[in-house]
Order: C-alpha cells, then sequence, then structure tokens
C-alpha cells in the first residue's frame, strides 16, 4: 500500500463523496445514451438470481394461497351462493357458444375461409416483479433452452399480459400493458372503432384517440388490433370503464396483480421490435 | 488493520480466524443491506410490493451512515445505489444519486444527531426521504422526458419513513453486537 501522509489521506477521504456524486451524473448520462448496456446488466443480474426466486416461488405461493384461503373461509356462503348463480349463467351462455360455434363451422365450410395459423406458446412461471416504482413488468423463467423473442406475447387464462422487451439466459421480462411506456392498438367490440390504450403505471390503461362520432360504451369488450402488426386481432384485454371524471380507461381481464403463470405465444410478428442490430436507435421506446 | 499500529495496547493474536471474524463484522453493513433489498425482490405478491426495494435501502444506508460511516463508505453506497437502480428498474444513476445525498446528510449532522434519541433521528429520517422520493421522481421524469403522475412519491416516502423502526431498531441490536468490531 502507498503510505500517504495524514493531510493527504484526510483529502482524499473528503474528495469521495463529491466524486462520486458527480460520477452518479455520469452513470445517468451513460445509461441515457447506451439503453441498452442497462438493459442488459439488468437482465444479466436477473437471469443469476432467477434460480433463487424460482426455489422460492413454491412455498411463497403456498403461503399466499393458504392466507387466501383462510380469509376466504369468512365469505364462503356467500361465495357459494354466488358462484351457484354465476354457474347458471354460465351454463346458458355456453350451451349459445356452442350453437354460434358449430354455425361458425358450417359457415367457414361453405365460404372456404382459410383459417388463422395456430399460434405456438410456451408456459413459464412468473418468479418476479421485474417493475419499479415507475414501471409495471413482471420477470419469467422461461429455463435455460428457451426459444422465446422480443416481442412475443404473453396472455394468463383470461387476457393479455403485456409483451416480452427483455430477454436473457433463463429470463424473460414482460412489459405489462399497464406500464406507463406500453401503447397498444385496440378495437372496441361493438362499435368496432379503433382506438390507443395507453399505460399510466394505475391499475386501468386508458382509452385515447377513438374517431369521433364513438363513444366508448361502459362495459364495452376491447381487444388487440392487428393494426401495426405488433397484435393478432381479438385477443381479449378487458372491458371499458368509465372514471367519475368520466374519462374512458379499461378495466384488464388478466389478473395483471396476481400474476403466477403465463403463456407467451410466437404469432411470427415482428412490426414493432426491430431486428437486433438496429436496438440501439429505439431501446428507449418499446 | 489500520487500527493496530495507532493504538497501543495488549491484544489477542490475530490469527485466522480472528481475522474473518473482524472482516466480516466490518463487512455486515453492506452485506446485510444487499441481502435485505434481494429479499424484498421475493415473489411475494404483496401489493406495492416494488415500493419496498427503495424504502428499506435508503433506511439501511441511512442507519450505517450515520452510526458506521466507516462501513458504509461512499464507495459503498454507490455500488448500492447501482444495484438498486438495477433492481429497481430506474433510470441509471437516479438510486446512486439519492443515495449518496441521503449519506452526506447523515455524515453531515451524525454528530449532532446520534446522541439525541430514536424520535430525533426518525424525524429526520423522515424528511429525508421525502426529499428522496421527490428527487427520484423528479430525476425519473428528467431521463424518460416523460411527465408521470407524482402520486407515488408520497406513498414511497410515507411507506420509507413507517418502515424505518422495523429496521432501525434489529440493526441497532446488531450494531451493539454482532456487528460490532470492537467485539471481535
Amino acid at each position: 500500500m502507498i503510505r500517504l501522509s495524514i493531510q493527504a489521506r484526510q483529502a482524499l477521504a473528503k474528495l469521495t463523496l463529491p466524486v462520486l456524486i458527480v460520477a452518479s451524473f455520469g452513470v445517468m448520462l451513460l445509461g441515457k445514451a447506451d439503453a441498452l448496456l442497462a438493459e442488459r446488466a439488468r437482465i444479466a443480474l436477473a437471469d443469476s438470481l432467477a434460480p433463487i426466486y424460482a426455489v422460492v416461488a413454491e412455498p411463497l405461493g403456498r403461503i399466499s394461497t393458504a392466507v387466501a384461503d383462510a380469509a376466504g373461509l369468512w365469505g364462503i356462503r356467500e361465495e357459494n351462493a354466488r358462484l351457484m348463480e354465476e354457474n347458471e349463467q354460465l351454463r346458458r351462455w355456453q350451451s349459445i357458444a356452442l350453437a354460434l360455434d358449430a354455425e361458425n363451422q358450417r359457415l367457414r365450410a361453405s365460404l372456404h375461409w382459410i383459417p388463422d395459423p395456430a399460434a405456438s406458446f410456451v408456459t413459464a412461471r412468473v418468479v418476479a416483479d421485474a417493475g419499479g416504482v415507475y414501471a409495471k413488468a413482471v420477470l419469467l423463467a422461461v429455463g435455460p433452452n428457451h426459444r422465446v423473442r422480443k416481442g412475443e406475447i404473453a396472455l394468463d387464462e383470461r387476457g393479455l399480459v403485456g409483451r416480452v422487451t427483455e430477454v436473457g439466459s433463463r429470463t424473460a421480462r414482460v412489459l405489462l400493458i399497464t406500464d406507463l411506456n406500453s401503447r397498444i392498438p385496440v378495437i372496441l367490440e361493438n362499435s368496432r372503432a379503433r382506438a390507443i390504450m395507453v399505460g399510466t403505471n394505475g391499475p386501468r390503461p386508458r382509452l385515447m384517440f377513438w374517431p369521433e362520432g364513438v363513444v366508448p360504451q361502459e362495459g364495452e369488450r376491447v381487444v388487440t388490433s392487428a393494426e401495426a402488426n405488433a397484435f393478432p386481432a381479438n385477443l381479449p384485454i378487458g372491458t371499458v370503464h368509465h372514471t367519475a371524471s368520466g374519462v374512458p380507461e379499461v378495466q384488464p381481464a388478466a389478473m395483471l396483480n396476481r400474476l403466477e403463470i403465463v403463456r407467451i405465444f410466437d404469432y411470427g410478428l415482428a412490426g414493432i421490435t426491430p431486428p437486433e442490430p438496429e436496438q440501439r436507435l429505439t431501446a428507449a421506446h418499446h | 488493520m489500520a487500527r493496530t499500529d495507532q493504538t497501543p495496547g495488549i491484544r489477542p493474536r490475530p490469527t485466522i480466524g480472528r481475522r474473518l471474524d473482524v472482516i466480516s463484522r466490518h463487512a455486515f453493513p453492506a452485506s446485510t443491506t444487499v441481502l435485505v433489498m434481494l429479499l424484498t425482490e421475493m415473489p411475494t405478491g404483496i401489493r406495492g410490493q416494488a415500493t419496498l426495494l427503495p424504502a428499506v435501502t435508503l433506511a439501511c444506508v441511512w442507519f450505517w451512515s450515520v452510526f458506521r460511516p466507516t462501513a458504509m463508505s461512499p464507495p459503498v453506497v454507490f455500488l448500492i445505489g447501482l444495484l438498486l437502480d438495477l433492481l429497481g428498474y430506474q433510470p441509471l444513476g437516479v438510486g446512486v444519486f439519492i443515495l449518496l445525498v441521503a449519506h452526506a446528510v447523515a455524515l453531515r449532522c451524525r454528530y449532532w444527531l446520534a446522541p439525541r434519541g430514536f424520535a430525533l433521528l426518525w424525524a429526520v429520517f423522515a424528511a429525508v426521504s421525502v426529499v428522496d422520493a421527490a428527487l427520484t421522481w423528479l430525476l425519473t421524469v428528467l431521463l424518460t422526458w416523460r411527465l408521470i403522475a407524482p402520486a407515488p412519491v408520497v406513498f414511497q416516502a410515507a411507506l420509507t419513513a413507517a418502515l424505518y423502526p422495523a429496521i432501525a431498531i434489529p440493526l441497532a441490536r446488531a450494531h451493539r453486537s454482532i456487528a460490532d468490531p470492537e467485539r471481535a
């Protein structure tokens, strides 16, 4: 070790903090100049932590299920009555759906309709919240030899969850539809009007840019639009809900605050995601 | 150890076990901070879990900066801030900056604060957490160049201030026992 005089050592010790504060601004500029660097560092960190999270996810999930079960015991009678009623309704809908499906098959057969190609999918476990105070995303454990790619679409059993934005060797990050950076072309199902669904970091994304003369109806279903070639058409997203001040929002069908397992679909669409070498230019706007 | 040639007196022989003991006591603040940060990222499914990470990180850094700044030195704070940015998906550098600011404030008033009891320390920490939450918001807005609703600032500041006793009481115990290098 180099021997320094006491004065020099004290002066150096006093300088460290200001120098590091200046360096923190340097880090900000670096993160701004090279967005890919931060992304790589993050996904490398997530890759190394994901096995640990995956191990603890199961016991933790069991604990939270047990807690939810214990809480559910309170309202079990009312819940049962509600479910029986709902079951009756669903049975009616099932018969309608079966009849419509049969009719649809007949019509397609007589029209020589070209069916949409079936999309391949993989199922992955959500191992951690990959968001922050100002971001909404989840981290998936996808296994070491996965074929998940950027831009693929994540759904849970009820509806659209988000898109894969970063892929590591054994993890993938899915940006949720509620994230501030999320913009999704949608169709209002009743009026077939197009709109954009904009994430706000809140629980319900906002609807914007619907055509003049159309008013999003309360409870109207919202599905994806194939415009911009980023999504296939007609994936369920949620229903329209007006806030107290009359702003139309979308109540997501997917259970975004307790995702456990999602399916990642490869529709072979590359509308938004640029090919890898051009990433630098567009990494900032997903 | 630097301390050895500065203070005269009789002390135990520096065996490997004893050296490891001293080193682990010196490393205790930084390593527990990192461990607690990783624990907050566990998939527990609690609502608002994302806010836990900056809250506990600030509490740990503040505590050790007040009571043991030799073990929570500026370079250590810098690295913890970098980890905070990476784990918390903030723009890089934001966590580094706010933690260094909190560290600087703690260094400034530690001699004045430490003997005045827990309540005052907590009150000053609450003020620091408000400033830090506001700075995080401001820097995030500037760096992403998009106006974000400022509601999370209030939640983050309140959670950070409210969690402080839960972090500080076990840390204070550890500070006097297992993390004390004098007891090695």
